[in-house]
């Protein structure tokens, strides 16, 4: 083993002083620890379970399924339609349609679990659904101490409502409140239209009836 | 007064040097002062001492009874500073680094220590089959005795010297060197290579700054002319020019062989930036490697208390002991200026620890032979024509350059020996 001894490297201008480096250091780590005590941007921990850091609007991790109105499990948007299940990488989502006796679909979820132990966080299900029925969370606290029962979320603790989506993305829900509602006024446009059509048609069959009867009469 | 005289009797005459047929010190052996906060630290002794005799006990019996609450005393007041210096360093070291620190346990996580006891307390204590059991039993033990021995020679305050032994810096040293033999203890009986080689590279540190350590304490002894502690703070009693306290870094070799003395101790404490006895990225622990629980505890208890003794010591060879910095202070009792100093020398091994990274093994020899023990040589001279110039102008003129130059000399040629090497690890290719 050989050492080659190499020049020390010397900064254009610094102080060659014997010590003086030291000295440098010292005072660094001395502001350090005066400055701790005064200036807020020093001291960026977040005392986590008293306080939280704000999370980002792009953070997401397990899918919850978003509801109108106040009944958190009629009002769900989702229609069982099974797409997210057929996408989903890991098979983690189960849906069962409700049907009624007569096995008719009420286009709604029987059952909805999402196993969140298998669950990698893509986003995919949030991607396909064309009901803007399921979105990604931005829960973190979701240790447990029984991994079967706690770790498997039914569509009771799945369900979270549109405000609380509105609070957790603002952005992502504005633009799909504003979609929602404008195909909600085509589609009233559309009956209002259809329901007008119909009562011009009846309309005109009545008159026509009528001068029909007329005609007869005058005949 | 036979009372009194059988309470510091008979601790000396049980000392080393009593029983080495050295003389002990009778001139230490003075009647307390009056003033009674200079009396408070030995409180408790003298209440025992009194409730003793006030129950008729023999004289033996009083004596054996003071001098046990004495001792007491002593451990008790450093076991706190250590449970208290634990939580201090890792508060001071979050705060150089901009972080909060412990502060879960109690207020302002005061109750750290407390709970960081019971973590070891009950934890399993694990003796590897291969270890010798009883030396790695001893160890821990033998590495925290030297260090409350060496604290009972200090003279914490002007009537609080737990054991006035005449001798008492050689006493501190030669029981200072235990620690060594601990170490070594240590790493041998845990019977693995890692505490082997830790203990190794811990006996080469420590016995490379033990030179420069004793050597610069030498100095002192020719300046004071006397080995007794206490004396040695008396010396340094008084003011230059009405202000300067006339401690012995005031003056141009003190400044010297107290620099010196202050890097040989933090490396004999085994602080950053000299900790390489365990420096976990090379040697995982070192020589604590294969301790655990109570046992490890141990280990830090011997070296934080080791830290207070040699502090303690540097405060009293260089920074005046218990004397006060500023004239007028007189009223505030001695020993109180003895823990402020001690607070003021240990927050600043806190802050060099918060600073500088760690040396290599290389430097860390090179450093103590080739710079601190030729300027701990050159204080002795030094010493020496200051003692025998009157202490005036003529001793300043004299000493500055004969100190001055050769290091600046050495540090020159220091630092051109190290520069950074490039190693070529010719068989790892």
């Amino acid at each position: 083993m050989s050492i080659d001894r190499l020049p020390a490297p010397k900064k254009p201008g610094s102080w060659s002083v014997p010590g003086f480096g030291l000295l440098q250091g010292l005072a660094v780590t001395g502001r350090n620890m005066v400055e701790s005590f005064y200036k807020k941007d020093r001291m960026t921990t977040v005392q986590y379970p008293e306080e939280r850091a704000p999370i980002s609007p792009n953070f997401r991790n397990f899918p919850f399924l978003v509801f109108d109105g106040d009944d958190s499990l009629a009002g769900l948007r989702c229609v069982a339609c099974s797409i997210c299940e057929k996408e989903c990488p890991p098979q983690c989502i189960y849906i069962v349609l409700e049907r009624d006796e007569s096995g008719k679909s009420l286009k709604r979820p029987k059952v909805f679990d999402i196993d969140i132990s298998v669950c990698m966080n893509c986003g995919i299900c949030a991607e396909v659904c064309p009901f803007d029925a399921i979105y990604m969370d931005g829960e973190y606290e979701l240790s447990t101490d029984n991994r079967f029962d706690n770790l498997l979320f039914h569509r009771e603790r799945l369900a979270k409502s549109a405000a609380y989506h509105a609070k957790l993305r603002p952005e992502q829900a504005a633009e799909v409140e504003a979609k929602r509602k404008a195909e909600e006024e085509k589609k009233l446009a559309a009956q209002a239209a259809k329901e007008a059509k119909a009562q011009a048609d009846k309309e005109a069959k009545d008159k026509a009836a009528a001068e029909a009867d007329q005609k007869g009469e005058s005949a | 007064m036979s009372l009194f005289a059988c309470q510091h009797l008979l601790p000396s005459l049980l000392s080393p040097e009593c029983l080495l047929g050295i003389t002990i010190d009778v001139d230490r052996m003075q009647a307390p002062s009056i003033y009674l906060p200079e009396m408070w630290p030995r409180l408790p002794q003298n209440l025992v001492e009194m409730l003793c005799r006030a129950l008729g006990a023999p004289d033996w019996l009083v004596t054996i009874a003071g001098f046990i609450v004495a001792a007491s005393t002593v451990v008790g007041v450093f076991m706190g500073g250590f449970a208290l210096l634990s939580l201090v360093e890792r508060k001071t070291l979050a705060r150089i680094q901009n972080r909060i620190g412990p502060n879960r346990a109690g207020w302002f996580g005061i109750l750290q220590p407390v709970a960081d006891g019971i973590k070891m307390l009950t934890k399993e204590d694990i003796v590897p089959t291969k270890a010798e059991w009883f030396l790695h039993l001893v160890a821990p033990i033998m590495i925290v005795l030297p260090a409350i021995l060496a604290l009972g020679v200090i003279p914490f305050g002007r009537e609080w010297t737990p054991v006035p032994l005449e001798l008492g810096l050689l006493f501190f040293f030669s029981v200072g060197a235990m620690t060594e033999l601990s170490v070594f203890m240590a790493g041998w009986a845990s019977g693995s290579k890692f505490p082997m080689l830790g203990a190794m590279r811990a006996i080469s540190q420590m016995v490379s700054y033990e030179l420069p350590l004793i050597l610069s304490a030498i100095g002192v002894v020719m300046v004071s002319g006397s080995l007794s502690l206490p004396a040695i703070v008396e010396k340094q009693g008084g003011f230059h020019l009405g202000f300067i306290p006339a401690w012995n870094i005031f003056t141009p070799w003190g400044l010297v062989a107290g620099l010196v003395f202050y890097i040989a101790s933090i490396a004999e404490a085994n602080r950053c930036p000299f900790d390489l006895p365990e420096g976990e990225s090379e040697i995982v622990a070192g020589h604590m490697t294969e301790y655990s629980g109570f046992k490890y505890a141990l280990f830090f208890m011997g070296e934080y208390l080791g830290l207070f003794a040699i502090s303690g010591l540097g405060i009293t060879l260089f920074l005046g002991g218990w004397q006060a910095p500023l004239p007028g202070l007189g009223f505030v009792p001695s020993w109180i200026w003895f823990f402020a100093k001690l607070v003021v020398v240990i927050m600043s091994y806190l802050w060099i620890r918060g600073t500088f990274p760690r040396v290599r093994i290389d430097q860390l020899m090179r450093f103590a032979w080739q710079f601190l023990i030729p300027v701990a040589l050159l204080t002795l001279p030094a010493a020496a024509i200051w003692h025998f110039s009157g202490r005036g102008f003529l001793a300043w003129v004299v000493t500055i350059p004969l100190l001055m130059i050769p290091w600046l000399v050495l540090t020159v040629l220091y630092n051109r020996r190290l520069a950074p090497a490039t190693r070529r690890y010719t068989f790892a290719e």
